[in-house]
């Protein structure tokens, strides 16, 4: 199992009021994101528990699209990898800011 | 003396070598080797009618039997490379020669053949060009074709899987060749007459049905969010905009989505009436629940599909049917139609290049093209204008006077970054073309050509290539949307923000697409029960479809 | 559009849709990472939840205690967590005395990674079951996921006060590929989808009694099941269990001889028994309620 960590800087604090949110589930080619605030304003991080070890790079490359795409100021994402693909993590990621965001608007 | 009708003289005297197995045109199964070993001759261009659905398989497996010593050097003319026989004609040696269209499961198998040199390739074609060709200079002398029932007289009934059998009859009975026809069954009277009898030649009883593969039928329990993701994307950024009401879908996932959504999404978008009016399509099943919420007016068709017959009957104001009822499919005219009367080609592909080429070969699969390259393709011969084509057109080329700007055909790949077993969609280079080098081929199987391709979706988003003004923003118009790929990560991430503030890629919340609407719950069926709820019970799926 | 599907939703979606808006509170939630200790031994990953989601709501305005089973997190089996998860709440509700249970199984039965711990879970699980309903309270459950009844969650539904099932869900304690595995193939093809549907689906086991409602595969649908079977919840006394023993007596007699669930509904009386497994929800609903016995309401 491989732990990885990355914390950014976010532009923008995300919006709504929910305190957490948790979307996905832990199976084959899936993953759960589980979102919570508590974070100062202007930082982001994203903890990723995965089975398939070596991929950090891409891991990087799809958590700072993502910080520089969605606004997840003052989110921490907890992150349970069932070997997801990194389209089906960034889809996962997008829809977590979206679900502690709240209702459509 | 000049002899002008030899042609006539050879039909003759091969009707004569098979009279002999014949009671008027009919002939029994167990001679039905024996009749091709007669009214075949080495050399005889040959067409065996079969193509990504229906197949002659029993005339298939009659000629395969044939003696190699009384046939040989043929040269096979045919759609499709589909069924084990066909390839061992060549095996046997019975065959030499092969110009076709498609090869599905036997792709691996004829590119060993190719290899090994047992077979000499003429060319890989689309349908539509094949079909051409019979009529200028690949006319086969001998047709083995499929229908479903024959009358005394030798009239065929082709029913719903007509399919190509019309193009192969006329190009060979019209030219001193001669037609064979394996039926299911001879009957008294014919529920409609699709070939007329004096076509025909021989008619042989098959044992069993003529096979046909339900290719079309894609189970909506397999589809993905990311797919449904790509669907919205192009529902929300390419039929909306553009107005598409006139299109193809290929058969991958990605469009069943699509078709899947357009009751749900597409209803909520505001969409009906206004996109996916009329099609040429073969009767998928998954778009049943938006000709049942009333999307579709008109469907033309290339063949049919397992278990489609009954619901088509009774939907005969959206497909195309006969007297009888039931749906006449021609591929021919339905490829025609999809080349010069839609204007979209949506479908997805295995790679695509820096260019926006794009092929499902691989260096050990040779896989053919079916209809897609023609479908695929920009029509330069088109005449008529439509809301999509011109608009098309202006994004392509805004500075040159409307009255003298030809429109553009929209031409969309679609599918995820990633494929099965997680190969990359985007690649540097086409395998195509190192098997075109391996086979020394003049041309590397090519499925689009980078300059017909207007659109690339995948679940990063849509890059329109109609706005790209050079080769620079081409390639890195599709890096942008080439997710975690080699190829997406080696964007140059500013030129792909700027393309991204000029529209040229839109991203799905460029779109106000919501992330949380990728769930499966968006299908109007997540089964194929679910299909068959949706047609009042008419679908009838083939049993490797159902869990009840 | 329609109630959205039952058997595509999430352990979650299914919670929060079938409740009263808003009214779920969760009780040990994933955000305290409750999470199995016996999976990260096998290099194997966590669900913040265990699988297991239980809390309270509202239904219809009156309390419930629910617990939901995720079915795609290892095919919704049992551990030690996400058993002792579900034991908790039937203690709580067999403390509390008037709050009936909601349980939506979605399992395969218990984990192979901490199969002991599984084992024990369900045992207590089931002595839990059995205690509510001695204090009085419903313990209800509903089945209709991908993973179906499998299993100790077979035998923990088969301790509940009653069960609604959709046709999707199925109902059994040895699954298709076990029974394969231990009596051979000629015995039972796992691999025949309608073989195994219309022996441990949905509408074999309400014809047969083993479930009391047959609920169509939407969240309005068990929402409304759940509803009728808490109020139509049988009492755990000697009446009940005498009467059921009689029911599967009475059973076996009848059917004891058919080889497929086909000869069952024609011995039942279905007129066209090839029929009922393509049959739409609101026509197998009529027939069924004709054919049905009405002894199979003991539990």
């Amino acid at each position: 199992m491989e732990k990885l960590t990355y914390r950014h800087v976010a532009a923008l604090r995300a919006k709504g009021t929910r305190d957490q949110a948790i979307v996905g589930v832990v199976a084959s080619g899936n993953l759960e994101v589980l979102v919570e605030r508590g974070l100062p304003d202007g930082e982001c991080e994203v903890e990723i528990r995965t089975p398939v070890e070596g991929f950090g790079d891409v891991w990087s490359a799809v958590v700072v699209d993502f910080v520089g795409r969605s606004s997840p100021g003052g989110l921490k994402l907890s992150i349970n990898d069932g070997g997801a693909r990194p389209d089906m993590v960034a889809l996962r990621l997008a829809q977590a800011v979206r679900a502690i965001e709240g209702e459509r608007s | 003396m000049t002899v002008w009708d030899s042609g006539r003289i050879a039909r003759a005297s091969r009707l004569q070598a098979g009279a002999r197995y014949a009671k008027g045109k009919h002939v029994a199964r167990k001679d039905a080797t024996a009749l091709l070993e007669a009214v075949i001759q080495p050399g005889d261009r040959v067409c065996i009618e079969g193509d990504n659905q229906k197949q002659a398989d029993m005339l298939a497996a009659a000629l395969a039997a044939a003696d190699s010593g009384k046939l040989h050097d043929l040269h096979m003319v045919q759609s499709g490379v589909v069924l084990p026989e066909h390839l061992d004609i060549f095996e046997r040696g019975i065959a030499r020669r092969l110009d076709y269209a498609f090869s599905g499961p036997q792709s691996q198998r004829i590119a060993r053949l190719l290899f090994g040199g047992k077979i000499e390739l003429g060319a890989v074609h689309t349908y539509l060009e094949l079909f051409a060709r019979y009529f200028i200079d690949l006319t086969p002398q001998v047709a083995l074709i499929a229908a479903v029932s024959a009358d005394r007289e030798g009239n065929l009934y082709t029913g719903p899987n007509t399919e190509d059998t019309p193009a192969i009859v006329e190009a060979t009975a019209f030219k001193d060749g001669i037609v064979i026809a394996q039926v299911n069954e001879v009957v008294d009277k014919l529920p409609r007459i699709d070939i007329p009898s004096d076509w025909v030649n021989y008619v042989i009883e098959s044992d069993k049905p003529f096979y046909v593969e339900p290719l079309f039928t894609r189970d909506p329990a397999a589809i993905t969010e990311t797919q449904i993701l790509t669907a919205m994307l192009a529902i929300k950024g390419i039929y909306a905009p553009y107005g598409v009401q006139r299109l193809n879908h290929g058969i991958g996932f990605n469009t069943a989505a699509i078709e899947l959504l357009l009751p749900t999404y597409g209803e909520r978008l505001g969409l009906k009436g206004k996109v996916a009016s009329y099609w040429a399509l073969n009767p998928h099943p998954t778009l049943i629940p938006a000709i049942e919420s009333g999307w579709v007016k008109q469907i033309h068709s290339f063949g049919s599909e397992v278990g489609m017959d009954d619901y088509i009957r009774a939907r005969s104001d959206v497909y195309f049917t006969g007297p009888d009822g039931s749906l006449r499919s021609n591929r021919a005219f339905s490829q025609v139609a999809g080349l010069y009367a839609c204007d979209m080609f949506i479908g997805s592909t295995l790679q695509i290049d820096l260019q926006g080429n794009s092929s499902t070969v691989t260096t050990d699969r040779v896989a053919g093209f079916g209809g897609a390259p023609n479908m695929g393709s920009d029509a330069r011969g088109r005449r008529h204008p439509s809301e999509p084509w011109l608009r098309a057109g202006k994004e392509a080329d805004p500075d040159s006077p409307a009255l003298m700007r030809r429109g553009r055909k929209l031409v969309v790949q679609i599918g995820e970054t990633f494929g099965d077993k997680n190969v990359p969609l985007f690649v540097e280079h086409l395998d195509a073309i190192e098997l075109a080098r391996k086979l020394d081929l003049d041309l590397a199987p090519v499925m689009v050509y980078g300059d017909d391709v207007t659109h690339i979706v995948t679940e990063e988003g849509i890059a329109n290539l109609l706005l790209c003004r050079d080769n620079d923003e081409r390639e890195q118009a599709i890096r942008g949307v080439a997710g975690y790929t080699a190829i997406g990560r080696a964007r140059d991430a500013k030129m792909v923000q700027r393309l991204r503030e000029r529209g040229v890629i839109r991203r799905p919340e460029d779109l106000g697409i919501d992330p949380l609407d990728a769930d499966r719950r968006m299908l109007a069926a997540s089964s194929i029960k679910d299909l068959v709820r949706w047609s009042g019970g008419l679908y009838a799926p083939p049993s490797r479809f159902r869990n009840w | 559009m329609s109630s959205p599907s039952w058997f595509e939703a999430s352990a979650r979606q299914r919670v929060k849709e079938m409740l009263d808006q808003d009214s779920f509170v969760e009780f040990i939630g994933p955000e305290q990472r409750e999470t199995s200790p016996h999976l990260s031994l096998f290099d194997l990953p966590e669900q913040f939840d265990d699988g297991m989601i239980v809390g309270r709501g509202l239904l219809d305005g009156k309390p419930v205690f629910i617990a939901a089973q995720e079915g795609r997190f290892m095919g919704g089996a049992f551990g030690e967590v996400h058993g002792a998860k579900l034991t908790g709440l039937l203690r709580a509700a067999r403390d509390v005395g008037s709050i009936p249970v909601v349980i939506l199984f979605d399992t395969g039965g218990v984990r192979l990674q901490e199969a002991n711990a599984g084992e024990l879970a369900i045992a207590e699980i089931m002595r839990a079951v059995v205690e509510a309903r001695l204090a009085g309270v419903p313990v209800v459950g509903l089945v209709g996921g991908r993973a179906g009844c499998y299993g100790g969650g077979g035998l923990t539904a088969g301790s509940c006060s009653a069960l609604a099932v959709s046709e999707q869900g199925r109902i059994s304690v040895s699954g298709p590929e076990v029974i394969e595995t231990n009596r051979g193939v000629e015995e039972f093809d796992s691999k025949d989808r309608a073989l195994v549907w219309r022996t441990m689906g949905g509408k074999q086991r309400y014809l047969i009694g083993g479930a009391d409602v047959f609920a169509d595969d939407t969240v309005a649908s068990f929402r409304d099941a759940a509803r009728y079977v808490i109020e139509h919840a049988a009492a755990l006394d000697l009446d009940t269990l005498q009467a059921e023993q009689v029911r599967l007596e009475q059973r076996i007699e009848r059917f004891g001889a058919c080889a497929d669930a086909i000869d069952i509904w024609r011995s039942m009386g279905a007129a066209d028994p090839q029929s009922l497994p393509g049959m739409a929800f609101e026509d197998f609903v009529a027939l069924a309620d004709g054919l049905k016995e009405t002894r199979h309401v003991a539990r």
